[in-house]
């Protein structure tokens, strides 16, 4: 159990400092750090200075651990294009993107698994093909396709929800929210509907396999016989058990969130990290997309290993087949 | 020679299990309009939207023909530079195909040639590709696409970004692509390597490299071939989805992507014509290569039949 944890932990650590040491080569050698900094008039001695004082002259290896070193520190520098620290502009532009991350996700969950469930039980009914149909739909269409239709539907031709920003949000310490205020829930409407599309019906269809899957079981017939009524059955019995592929399946879908948020939020406008990233990229603002990319990965790899450690706590089989052989890969 | 060939592929389960399937004829057909659309753009669009000298100023923002005041001139209308939105479509999607195509050769030329590779000889070769594949696989290919642009972008110096953006693009989604192509690959060599014929090649002595290109690459390429038809269409759609975030294929040679983009800024002022027209295009074209991806891959599977 131990040697497993530790041989996922380091090969995490290693993914890690690889997509660092990408990011601190794209920040040292592409184009001159010295010449973004200091203006036209610098003399070549100031250069050699700043040179000298960033520590640009010393070896590789000594610049790379100083490098990781800041960024366990949060200290990326400061922005080319907005001239503030990175850290603070990645900070004020969180808020934003985890509050429409987690709508969407619960969003994605709360349609998701009842429409599941339905088109499982009632698979003939028009309805259940009617969901079906239009959830596939949902797949085919990009996502920035989406964003752009709902906005000319709800923001251009009926003119009843925003189509950019956050609207009004309520700052709580240093975070910023939009929960606290109608303006800010009416801004989250379209983003958070564009954002779930795929997930909702990834987890639909995989709901509503599993339920299939689970209904034609023996124990479930069992339940039949013995009389039970069918809520119970669907709901106590084989509900409960089609979730554990459900949760692993949101548990990785949540990376795919943050990814599909930089396109949302560059369709809305949505002051969160992906926009902040996209527009880094355009003005070629390296220390903002070092810091994303270095971000990114740390939070890809976090949740990786989450969902790894969740499957060894859920399932109980992969404990004792490395009981029985420890130290198995 | 020719005859009987064209009479065995039309006998084939392929062809049979093609014509009892509406929706997959559709698809086909609809697919094959927009690969003769591009491949003729240049004779079929009534105007060249690359040459300013064509462009009218004075028509910007005509609306379709089919409207109180469109003109027969511009079927689909025309954008903000008097564009006519049909040849810019039709111009558009041959980017857009030509990304798609190349990215997904890049990706089954570096994939399969990792997975073979790594399949037969083994040792660390095939250690280091598959835990960069695994480690890969755990990221939405979108975003690799994204992030691969963006640091190439970055590093490219000012001058040369506009000229190499359609290289950049076809490097950042090939590269996104990889790893299930090398997956599958590996997958089948294993399974190819222990086979009598191969041993036999081994035993007369010929050279590693002719059994791995002449003897093991022809025996799994099949399901390369339905990967691929469903990698050109998620291809199409990522350098779409690049293209509309203005990290793409640069204003002055628009693909489908790009023409969306430069649309959606027109569509709070009521000309819709400008954005929706390519988006219908794009989904279009990525539903029917899907669908065909689909059915290939239900077709080539015994298991099914």
């Amino acid at each position: 159990m131990i040697a497993y944890v530790l041989q996922r932990v380091v090969q995490a650590a290693a993914v890690v400092l690889v997509v660092a040491f990408v990011s601190f080569v794209l920040f040292n050698y592409v184009g001159d750090p010295v010449n973004n900094m200091v203006g036209q008039e610098a003399t070549i001695a100031d250069r050699a200075a700043l040179r000298e004082r960033l520590g640009l002259n010393d070896a590789l290896v000594v610049q790379f651990a100083r490098f990781v070193g800041n960024a366990l520190r949060a200290d990326f520098g400061i922005s080319y294009q907005l001239q503030r620290p990175v850290a603070t502009l990645l900070a004020e532009r969180l808020p934003a993107t985890l509050e429409l991350v987690l709508v969407s996700a619960v969003l994605a969950l709360a349609v998701g698994i009842p429409c599941g469930v339905y088109t499982g039980l009632r698979r003939e009914t028009w309805a259940a093909r009617m969901i079906l149909t239009v959830s596939l739909v949902g797949v085919s269409l990009p996502t920035f396709v989406i964003g752009i239709l709902l906005i000319y539907l709800f923001a251009v031709i009926l003119g009843v929800l925003p189509s950019f920003g956050r609207g009004d949000v309520v700052a709580v310490g240093w975070w910023t929210t939009g929960f606290l205020t109608a303006s800010g829930w009416k801004a989250l409407i379209l983003p958070s509907v564009t954002l779930c599309l795929y997930q909702l019906t990834l987890i639909l269809r995989l709901v509503r396999a599993e339920m299939l899957e689970v209904l034609r079981t023996d124990y479930i017939k069992f339940a039949r016989a013995r009389g039970l009524p069918s809520r119970v059955i669907h709901f106590g019995h084989a509900l409960r058990n089609t979730l554990v592929p459900v949760i692993t399946i949101t548990g990785l879908q949540v990376g795919s969130l943050i990814a599909f948020s930089i396109i949302t939020e560059t369709v809305f406008q949505w002051p969160g990290m992906g926009f902040l990233f996209i527009q880094a990229v355009q003005f070629a603002d390296i220390p903002v997309i070092a810091a994303y990319l270095v971000l990114v990965a740390f939070f890809f790899v976090a949740i990786n290993l989450a969902v790894d450690l969740l499957y060894f706590a859920v399932d109980p089989r992969l404990r004792a087949e490395r009981r029985v052989a420890p130290g198995g890969a | 020679m020719l005859a009987r060939g064209l009479h065995r592929a039309l006998d084939s389960d392929l062809y049979h299990s093609f014509t009892r399937s509406p929706l997959t004829v559709a698809a086909a057909a609809v697919t094959a309009l927009f690969f003769g659309g591009a491949a003729l753009a240049p004779v079929l669009a009534p105007q060249d939207p690359f040459d300013p000298a064509t462009l009218n100023l004075m028509d910007a923002f005509a609306p379709p023909a089919w409207t109180a005041k469109g003109s027969a001139q511009y079927l689909l209308g025309t954008d903000n530079q008097g564009r006519d939105v049909l040849s810019a479509l039709l111009y558009g999607s041959r980017i857009s195909l030509l990304v798609g195509f190349a990215a997904v050769g890049f990706s089954i030329v570096l994939g399969v040639g990792l997975g073979v590779l790594g399949g037969y000889l083994g040792g660390w070769l095939e250690t280091v590709a598959m835990r960069l594949a695994d480690v890969q696989l755990t990221v939405p290919g979108i975003l690799v696409a994204l992030m691969v642009d963006g640091i190439v972008r970055t590093a490219l110096p000012g001058g040369l970004k506009e000229e190499l953006a359609v290289y950049v693009l076809i490097f950042a989604i090939g590269i996104s692509g990889w790893p299930q192509y090398a997956r599958v690959t590996r997958g089948a060599t294993l399974v190819e390597k222990n086979k009598e014929y191969v041993a036999a090649a081994r035993i007369i002595g010929i050279h590693p490299v002719a059994i791995m290109v002449r003897h093991v690459l022809p025996n799994v390429m099949g399901p390369v071939l339905v990967l691929a038809t469903i990698g050109l269409a998620l291809a199409i759609i990522s350098e779409a989805t690049l293209s509309f975030l203005g990290v793409g294929v640069p204003p002055t040679t628009p693909s489908l992507g790009t023409l969306i983009r430069i649309g959606n800024n027109f569509l709070f002022s009521g000309e819709w014509w400008i954005t929706l027209f390519p988006s219908g295009a794009l989904v279009l074209l990525a539903l029917s290569v899907n669908l065909l991806g689909d059915w290939l891959r239900d077709a080539l599977n015994p298991k099914l039949r």
